[in-house]
């Protein structure tokens, strides 16, 4: 797990016990340690001291001053608590989405071609495949597709589904499927790896115990492979919160379907710097409790 | 370094050795001399303290207090890569990235030996697998593998070669192969082996001398029949095969013998046989010594006699049949019989007698309920878990 | 490539294939269903691949969006337009750096995570845990805030350092379970043959870690070379090909980028079969003779 990954689970007796001297280890560890410093915690701490700054004497565009104002976060919670709640939405219904496609999909990868190892890594492949396009032409296909001329709309409207000026594009649905399709391969990776994991006799060992199929999959298939779904579910949802590709107007989104990551660059880029900053802050909270409350629900507090 | 690489093997001399891991001791003041020659094994169960002893030896681990002397010359602060030592490893540890040839190699070639491709053939020959020398581990099967192992620390010409548990990987009828072989090419060679085993029948059949191992200190050396046929203490006793052990007084104490009261008859046992002749003490007879009897036998001299007990299990073990027979007020008693006729002798639930011969008792040295020296849980994991535990307190404080 | 898109290919990457344990699986109709929903799915996610690969032989004028006739033009002048290439070129040349840079400095913690006990051992995994659980946009705004905050230049370099610090993460996760799954007999091997530190680490310890590095090394290429949320903060007036993409988005991306996004797919896809025969080569190869 990408997410237990750094847990201490108990003493790795695989590798000798530690038993060497620290100051190898702070030699080791140093440079890579002080470069995370320098360039993860500063600029976080660099955020916070932005998010409360107020604008210069001068008051030219992009000229602030260290201050304590903290109606930066009013403000940015009046203006845009709207955005919050849909992002969260978006989010969440890709996140969804995505777990409703990936785990037949990563099923079938793990369990139904393990007796085939070639078409194994092969289908493997195939998911990963998306993972060497570049991202932002893979969403620009999709509004090629989707365009006012393009296939989906023609289709729609020749079955009268759609009315002549009724669009695809720039609506949640759009978007929402930009985030899916970019997020399954993080939702079907983890799961396919617990999958693929998965000792058989187990299950055959439920059907020996008069588990029909349906409860195989419930009692037994899926409790096995839960770290693979909860480590998927964070893989999307925490991308997906902070996207802010699928969303601009210029891919697949419109001014209706702005999040929280269009805002944030939308105002850096604007040099409305301390703004972007609280929405960034805001941002990194609003994701950090659910994903914390979700990691203890679903009982793996030692993921983290 | 350098010219300490013998061509006949050395003597080890382990002198007051100590390894305290933190929260556990692993051996406790051991003395320890290897004869240069000698095919020694150091035999005990998991966690007795024998693998430690050999990193200790290989300078995998620095002993807490004591010496460590090869060929005479101490080594205790050396490094392992200082050492004319090798080691064949438990899991071979064989370096997958290369071909068996550069296995062997890599020690000559660390060393700066001019020839070593041509002595890495001329030991694989002796292994019997020059023909594989292009091919990686991972390709061979367990006993290829094991003999590779053995080749690149042989190629060495070490004073000592340490061999760690090396047959424990492989099946029952390979190891015994791999024991006839290992014992062929010490004697060709004529290194010093010190080897480390679990397993007392592959100690019994190699070993020139067994050492037994438990808890920390070795409970008794010598010849693997004379440990055998006289153990000196109830884990040795039980250890290297199976004993019948008894616990009693001693009533009469004779120049030839003496006699413990057991269950209210008088079993002798040979004076010098027994280590204790007053007092409470235990004494023992291996099962392949005793006979059953289904009538009371006559009292003759020089034999000693059990009964009457009731026979509560019957085993057929092919050569042999195993018979359990409960006398009163006495542990239960295994009995070895050979079959000689079709079928056990005596059935289930029978009466019997069971007789032995005087001088194949003995007498053990142990008290009769010996205080335990360390705690239980000494298996290598509740070790390192200590270790780790012990070290990061230790970090904490720091 | 995002971060995140990173984390679950480390953690995919390290499995241990152990197949055909159990021979069950008996098709019926459930693993027919779950089969033909698997290949419809997978089928609509080659839908934009495809659609890039078909639009680089696109002979468009202005705009790459309707298809106007078969050309091999594109191809032939990757380079006609050249911010194409320079921003192509640019990538590579923040990949390469940013890879070298934090495989070493990742690879590093890796050993001392597994190898070394150290004060504030817990402080240090979760600051390296962090970076993979913050959204990307908030790692891109604080980094840019920060050279805004110093009054740093942005350019090439800024990207460089960024790409460096969302790597560190993925190559100590990669790295640091092939260092756990080391056998130490092998490094006590190395000394037991009279090889000293140094030499036990350059003849033992590092080619048995190569798989474990080079796959981080590959995995944080990718990652550098598909960034664009984090690399819009910080990359100022300097362009690497997913700005440029981006940038182009409001105008209409060339057929070029569409050339060079194609080329780089195969490519990848051409590294990943091989490796993934050869294992399955080594694989047949060992099941014949173990």
């Amino acid at each position: 797990m990408a997410f237990g990954a750094f847990a201490n689970s108990g003493p790795d007796l695989s590798a000798s016990a530690p038993r060497r001297r620290s100051y190898v280890a702070l030699i080791l560890l140093a440079p890579g340690i002080l470069y995370l410093i320098a360039t993860f915690v500063a600029p976080l701490g660099s955020l916070v001291l932005t998010s409360f700054k107020e604008p210069g004497g001068n008051f030219e565009v992009g000229e602030y001053v260290y201050a304590f104002r903290w109606e930066n976060y009013a403000e940015a919670l009046g203006r845009f608590g709207e955005i919050f709640g849909r992002t969260f939405l978006f989010s969440l219904l890709a996140t969804i989405f995505a777990l409703i496609i990936s785990y037949p999909l990563a099923y079938f990868i793990g369990v139904t071609l393990r007796r085939f190892p070639l078409w194994q890594s092969l289908v493997l492949i195939l998911v990963i495949a998306p993972f060497f396009i570049s991202f932002l032409l893979r969403t620009l296909a999709w509004k090629a597709i989707f365009s006012d001329e393009g296939p989906v709309v023609s289709f729609l409207q020749a079955i009268g589904l759609f009315g002549p000026e009724q669009y695809l594009n720039g609506t949640a649905f759009t978007v929402v499927f930009g985030l899916t399709y970019n997020y399954i391969p993080f939702m079907t990776l983890p799961i396919y790896a617990s999958l693929e994991r998965l000792d058989l006799r187990y299950v055959e060992a439920g059907g020996d115990l008069y588990a029909g199929p349906v409860q195989r999959f419930w009692r037994i298939i899926l409790p096995l492979s839960l770290p693979g779904v909860v480590s998927g579910t964070l893989l999307t949802f925490i991308p997906a919160s902070g996207d802010y590709v699928n969303a601009s107007k210029d891919f697949l989104g419109s001014t209706n379907t702005v999040m929280a990551g269009n805002v944030i660059n939308d105002l850096f880029f604007q040099s409305f710097y301390p703004v972007s900053a609280a929405v960034s802050i805001l941002l990194m909270i609003a994701i950090l409790i659910p994903v914390i409350a979700y990691v203890m629900k679903s009982g793996s507090e030692d993921l983290l | 370094m350098g010219g300490s690489f013998d061509e006949s093997g050395a003597d080890l001399e382990l002198v007051g050795v100590t390894k305290r891991f933190p929260g556990f001791t692993a051996i406790e003041n051991l003395n320890l001399t290897i004869p240069a020659g000698s095919f020694f094994a150091l035999l005990g169960p998991s966690g007795c303290g024998k693998t430690t002893t050999l990193r200790l030896v290989a300078g995998l681990e620095e002993p807490t207090a004591g010496r460590i002397l090869i060929g005479g010359k101490d080594v205790t602060a050396t490094k392992p890569h200082q050492r004319p030592v090798n080691t064949v490893f438990q899991s071979y540890a064989l370096f997958p990235h290369m071909t068996v040839l550069a296995n062997v190699e890599f020690g000559l070639k660390r060393r700066g030996i001019s020839n070593a491709q041509a002595l890495a053939h001329e030991a694989l020959r002796l292994v019997e697998l020059d023909h594989v020398a292009g091919r990686k581990p991972s390709q061979l099967s367990g006993g290829q593998q094991q003999r590779v192992a053995l080749a690149r620390a042989v190629v060495n010409r070490p004073a000592l070669l340490l061999l760690d548990e090396p047959l424990g990987a492989l099946d029952l009828k390979l190891r015994r192969q791999m024991q006839l072989e290992l014992k062929a090419i010490q004697s060709e060679v004529g290194l010093t082996f010190l080897h480390v085993t679990h397993d007392q029948e592959e100690a019994m059949t190699m070993a020139d001398t067994v050492a037994v191992m438990n808890k920390g200190r070795i409970e008794q050396m010598g010849a693997p029949e004379e440990l055998y046929e006289l153990p000196r203490t109830s884990f040795v006793a039980n250890f290297l095969g199976q004993s019948n052990l008894f616990t009693g007084p001693v009533v009469e104490s004779a120049a030839d013998s003496i006699t413990v009261e057991v269950a209210g008859v008088g079993v002798k046992v040979p004076r010098e046989r027994a280590q204790r002749h007053a007092g409470e003490v235990t004494i023992g007879v291996r099962p392949e010594k005793l006979t059953l009897h289904t009538s009371k036998p006559d009292s003759v001299a020089g034999l000693n006699v059990l009964g009457p007990g009731t026979i509560t299990d019957v085993s057929f073990t092919g050569v042999s049949t195993q018979y359990l027979v409960q006398i009163p007020g006495l542990p239960a008693i295994t009995v070895f019989a050979q079959n000689m006729a079709f079928g056990p002798v005596a059935e289930q639930g029978a009466e019997v007698w069971v007789s032995w011969r005087v001088e194949h008792g003995f007498g053990l040295a142990d008290e009769a309920d010996p205080e335990p020296r360390f705690a239980d849980d000494d298996d290598t994991r509740s070790i390192a878990v200590q270790r780790r535990q012990s070290l990061e307190v230790e970090l904490d404080e720091a | 490539m995002t971060t995140q898109e990173a984390a679950a290919i480390a953690e995919t990457a390290p499995a241990p294939r152990r197949r055909g344990r159990a021979r069950s699986g008996r098709g019926g109709t459930g693993s027919w269903v779950v089969g033909a929903y698997s290949l419809i799915a997978l089928a609509i996610m080659m839908i934009p691949i495809v659609y890039t690969i078909v639009f680089s032989f696109n002979d468009a004028r202005r705009s790459n969006i309707v298809w106007r006739g078969f050309t091999l033009d594109n191809w032939l002048g990757i380079c006609d337009d050249d911010r194409v290439c320079e921003s192509f070129g640019n990538s590579i040349l923040v990949g390469v750096t940013a890879t070298i840079v934090a495989t070493v400095l990742g690879t590093m913690i890796a050993i001392a995570i597994v190898r070394y006990t150290f004060k504030m051992r817990t402080l240090i995994t979760v600051l390296l845990f962090l970076p993979m659980a913050t959204p990307e946009v908030v790692l891109g705004s604080g980094l840019g805030s920060q050279f805004v905050n110093m009054g740093v230049e942005r350019g090439l370099w800024t990207i460089i350092v960024a790409h460096i610090m969302f790597c560190i993460s993925f190559v100590v996760v990669t790295v640091r379970a092939r260092v756990a799954s080391l056998d130490p007999s092998l490094e006590e091997a190395g000394r037991d043959l009279y090889a000293s530190p140094g030499q036990v680490f350059w003849r033992v310890t590092l080619p048995l870690l190569m798989p474990g590095i080079l796959a981080a090394a590959l995995l944080c290429f990718a990652l550098s070379f598909d960034d664009f949320i984090i690399t819009n903060f910080v990359s100022g007036n300097a362009e690497t090909f997913p700005k440029f993409v981006y940038v182009a988005a409001s105008r209409g991306i060339p057929p070029q980028s569409n050339v060079i996004a194609s080329a780089v797919f195969f490519l990848a896809i051409i590294i990943v079969v091989a490796a993934q025969l050869s294992a399955g080569a080594r694989r047949r190869k060992l099941a014949k003779t173990g």
